[in-house]
């Protein structure tokens, strides 16, 4: 990482840095350590009062199982939906890698939705899933099939993956194909002369290749689903019904936003920022080692 | 023509926004700003433009700039930023679940009765009707928010429904063993898709059931008494009417189709034959049903209550927010705006325009003499049942800080109960526990 | 290699694009219908060409008291651009810093910026709103964007692509007396544009699908973002005009899928091979 040429001089290089250290601080680190100190204390939603209790706000909430729960369930949405992106991702990638016609236009057919908001894509899915005015979903409830997201946790579950994995897909399949693109032709002609064939061929031989890239696109995939899902469930749901929707962002959220609890949510926001850095510094670690190599 | 409205709004707000540093009175000559946020939409919006705009012509002194600042969570959180910024608009257009947190909210706020006694203009509670009124107003009868956009929940049903299931279309059922019994008729004879159906169910079927019934949603007098109020969701007669939604449930009579406002267009696309809702609802209904729809008192249940007591309302009210350096004149604007709002032709206009109901006697009665409810049948239906009894304790509305996290919190404890995960008792104990813990989280926070 | 088409490949692919398109299809078709029908339960997914008329009223004049909607794709393409350009910028100058110049507190400053990584939006926004209203940035648009503008992401990616930069082409610079102002502007700038038009798009995407923040900072109607305004024509407890939202939302869907499209080529390029 260390270059060995460099230009002299610490004026010009602080004058470069100023601007972003500037923003930096005003914008991430004055607020952040305010949210800190608020995690601290019990306030009244206006500000007009405020004391310190420590960490009372954190034993609360550990003490309470609705928010280990929330953490569970973050957990398994989080690995649902990195799951079901990066497979249909994976396979896509995998057959437009062949020699075919229109492969360009398949690929730019495939990677656009990636410019779709995420409460965009809510909106998206509502009018093809909602059991009243959807376009599917409509029909499916006619038919007597019990599908309703706003009364079936399990449906609402579904829904929120659904729609959180589909605009995923497009970021996956664009690094998925270039992992598969970088691996030489000969590798793959000298697995099938051996034989190797199909599925085979594939666990043998291309996803080691691609475990860089799998492994980079799982944590990518992970914090997405984490914080960028918001907009998208948000809409969809707003964590209900009942609980079945509810990710840490959105309990974050409800609580600081919404009812106004303003240490307990600081304090759900620091734990936040420690699970962050924890994935950051996997990621960082992994990324480090690639750009040794 | 609004779009010069707008336009000059803006400009108007980017005036304030700035010189708030100087404390020198502005000496620049011209209207003093009052600038109100709001959740309206579309035809709400447009209505309550066209008040503003009346009032800015109707006198020099003052400029009321309407601005919309999202849903009504979002204006909440909004006002609250901007106040802890020293920057919170004249007024505020807060949710009555809120009203609660607002009235804690101390100097940040100036209650009405405050607000009249300062600048001297008169704001009489009188003139209110009575369950609006105490909706927001403390519990010596002084008002603190002024009551603004108001409804109540109504029964709407669907009279294509009643016929085909051999309902009579004009009776519709009164109590709740009659709604069961018309709700099984209706699935007999398969005469909707859906026999019954309720929006936003914690203000329906928890807090205006209490208010209906006169009994205890919370103690304390619904909080109205003291901070420490505790949840009583869980008694005998609200164990009784989830098990009843939760028995219909079952049957096929009643269909849960989510939070607030989501199953309105069950309600307006007539798949409901029994739509419990705003009864703001007349609008869209006016304007988009393709079938024959009458509108009905809520039911209640005799083995409770022989005579059921006044509804209680739902919607939003006008607060007179504080800032640093916020001037007599600013207040007098405020006062003078509340005031104008308030005159029987403007209070008409805003009910018959909106489907609100009325907040004054004085709009009621102009809104009766002009002939609208010739016009439009059954129009004034929720202000008769807002004005029926005499309001209790039980009926004035609630006072629970936090009570848009209760409201969920009643909600999801329902949802697990429809989808059989626990039974109508632990439903409620539950909903109580969680809800008493917000309770006291709010006191410590008050007292803080 | 094989003359035959692959039938199978094919065959996914196209299940795959359709995935894709159909949602966006029937939101086009919705907003070409009635309001009521869709209200109703009655969409379809083939357009009425009749009703096409709704995109020009969107355009000029909005739906039900919202700004028109040419009005909030000028904002929203503002806001993105400044987002956008903003954090190049800024990225690239301090990326530059970091690694061609050794000064005091170097490792420092690197790790400042990095730590913004580990801030998500929602800790912040209270406190954030509060900075921003002290320095009368409510309701302007320096206010919607340059909170925005800092970026840890961007200036971890020009660290690595400078630091992949050979030491000859530095050698070779300043054997050509080349400043390091120069440096910068003549090679640096040329040979990473891949990475900087890939980011631009990830940016301006980033920039165009805001939402909380400008709901927050942003009061006045001339400042309505289209997210936002999507977000104002779905009424709360009134008629929804579905019609006017699903063409609004074509119109707020179409500038970013056009710059992601359009750039395709230096997007997938440059994402792809920054992370090498």
């Amino acid at each position: 990482m260390e270059r060995r040429t460099l230009f002299q001089g610490w004026k010009l290089p602080v004058a470069l840095v100023l601007p972003q250290l500037l923003l930096t601080f005003v914008f991430f680190l004055w607020p952040a350590g305010q949210a800190v100190w608020y995690s601290m204390t019990q306030q009244d939603p206006f500000g007009l009062g405020s004391v310190f209790v420590g960490l009372s706000n954190f034993r609360e909430l550990f003490a309470d199982p609705l928010y280990v729960h929330t953490i569970l369930r973050t957990l398994v949405f989080c690995f649902a939906v990195s799951a079901l992106a990066m497979t249909v991702a994976l396979a896509l990638a995998l057959v437009a890698n062949r020699e075919l016609r229109g492969r360009a236009i398949y690929r730019t057919l495939l990677i656009w939705p990636y410019a779709v908001a995420p409460a965009m894509a809510a909106i998206l899915w509502l009018f093809m899933l909602d059991p009243e005015i959807g376009l599917l979903g409509h029909p499916l409830v006619k038919a007597g099939l019990p599908w309703d997201y706003h009364v079936s946790g399990l449906d609402a579950q579904f829904l929120v993956v659904l729609a959180s994995s589909w605009k995923q897909i497009s970021y996956n399949f664009i690094f998925f194909l270039a992992g598969l693109q970088s691996i030489p032709q000969s590798v793959i002609e000298a697995a099938r002369m051996d034989g190797a064939r199909g599925w085979r061929r594939l666990r043998t031989i291309i996803l080691p290749l691609l475990s860089p890239t799998m492994f980079f696109l799982l944590v990518v995939n992970l914090v997405y689903a984490a914080f960028d899902t918001f907009g998208t469930i948000w809409a969809l749901t707003e964590g209900g019904p009942g609980k079945a929707t509810e990710t840490l962002v959105i309990k974050v959220y409800r609580d600081g936003m919404i009812n106004q609890d303003i240490g307990g949510s600081s304090a759900q926001s620091v734990v936040l920022m420690l699970g962050v850095i924890a994935i950051t510094a996997v990621q960082f670690r992994f990324m480090g080692r690639r750009t040794k190599t | 023509m609004k779009r010069r409205t707008l336009l000059a709004g803006s400009a108007a707000l980017a005036a304030t926004a700035t010189p708030l540093v100087a404390s020198i009175p502005a000496e620049a000559a011209g209207p003093t700003k009052i600038v109100l946020w709001h959740a309206m939409t579309a035809l709400l919006a447009d209505s309550l433009n066209t008040l503003c705009t009346r009032f800015n012509a109707a006198q020099t002194a003052y400029v009321v700039t309407p601005v919309y600042k999202g849903g009504y969570p979002d204006v909440m959180t909004a006002t609250i930023a901007a106040f802890r910024a020293g920057q919170a608009p004249h007024i505020a257009q807060i949710f009555e679940v809120g009203t609660g947190s607002m009235l804690a909210a101390g100097k940040a706020i100036k209650e009405v009765w405050q607000l009249s006694k300062e600048t001297g203009v008169k704001l009489d509670p009188k003139n209110y009707i009575p369950s609006v009124r105490g909706y927001y107003g403390l519990a010596d009868g002084r008002m603190a928010g002024m009551p603004f956009n108001s409804s109540t929940a109504v029964m709407w049903y669907s009279k294509d429904a009643f016929e085909k299931a051999g309902l009579d279309p004009e009776k519709p059922p009164a109590t709740w063993p009659e709604v069961v019994a018309a709700a099984r008729a209706i699935k007999e004879k398969n005469a909707a898709d859906i026999p019954m159906i309720t929006s936003w169910p914690s203000w329906i079927q928890f807090e205006q059931y209490s208010a209906l019934h006169n009994i205890p949603f919370a103690s304390e007098a619904d909080g109205f008494d003291g901070l420490g109020a505790k949840l009583e969701v869980n008694s005998k007669a609200h164990v009784k009417h989830v098990q009843r939604l939760l028995d219909m449930s079952k049957e096929g009579t009643f269909k849960y189709a989510g939070r607030d406002n989501i199953p309105d267009p069950l309600l307006v696309g007539g798949k409901a034959g029994i739509a419990f809702n705003s009864s703001g609802m007349r609008g869209d209904l006016t304007k988009s049903a393709k079938f024959k729809w009458g509108e009905a008192y809520l039911p209640y249940d005799p083995a409770i209550i022989k005579t059921p007591l006044n509804s209680i309302i739902g919607g939003a009210a006008l607060w007179s927010m504080t800032a640093p350096h916020r001037t007599e004149a600013e207040y007098k604007g405020v006062a003078e705006f509340f005031a104008f709002l308030a005159q029987p032709q403007n209070d008409a206009f805003w009910h018959q325009k909106t489907g609100y109901v009325p907040v004054t006697l004085a709009g009621f009665a102009e809104s009766q003499k002009d002939g609208f409810y010739k016009a439009n049948p059954g129009a004034d239906l929720p202000v008769k049942q807002l004005e029926r009894g005499h309001v209790t304790k039980y009926s004035r509305g609630l006072r629970l800080g936090r009570l848009p996290e209760i409201r969920n919190i009643i909600e999801e404890e329902l949802e697990k109960a429809l989808q059989g995960q626990q039974n109508a008792q632990t439903a409620m104990d539950n909903a109580v526990e969680r809800s008493n813990k917000v309770l006291r989280a709010f006191q410590r926070a008050v007292k803080a | 290699m094989k003359n035959r088409p692959d039938y199978v490949a094919h065959a996914c692919l196209l299940l795959g694009v359709v995935l894709f398109a159909l949602p966006v299809w029937l939101v086009f078709a919705g907003s070409t219908q009635d309001s009521n029908a869709i209200e109703r339960g009655e969409i379809s997914l083939m357009p009425h060409l009749g009703g096409l008329g709704i995109y020009p009223d969107v355009l000029l004049h909005g739906s039900m008291g919202s700004a028109p909607v040419w009005h909030m794709l000028m904002v929203s393409f503002g806001m993105a651009m400044a987002i956008a350009v903003g954090k190049i910028v800024i990225s690239v100058l301090s990326a530059y810093a970091v690694v061609f110049f050794r000064f005091p507190f170097r490792r420092t400053a690197f790790w400042v910026i990095f730590i913004t990584l580990m801030l998500p939006p929602e800790v912040r926004i209270i406190p954030t709103y509060a900075v921003m209203s002290q320095m009368h940035l409510i309701n302007t648009f320096p206010g919607m964007t340059v909170p925005l503008i800092a970026s840890a992401t961007a200036t971890l990616l020009f660290r690595q692509v400078f630091a992949a930069v050979p030491d000859e082409l530095v050698e070779a610079a300043r054997m050509d007396g080349a400043g390091p102002l120069r440096f910068l502007w003549d090679i640096l700038l040329p040979v990473s544009a891949a990475n900087i038009a890939a980011l631009f798009v990830i940016l301006f995407v980033y920039g165009w699908n805001q939402y909380l923040w400008p709901l927050l900072v942003a009061t006045t109607p001339g400042l309505d973002t289209i997210v936002i305004g999507i977000v104002k024509m779905i009424g709360v407890e009134t008629q929804t005009q579905w019609n006017a939202v699903m063409a609004t939302a074509v119109l707020a869907l179409l500038p970013p899928v056009v710059v992601v499209v359009a750039m395709q080529r230096w997007f997938i390029a440059g994402l792809t091979e920054g992370d090498k």
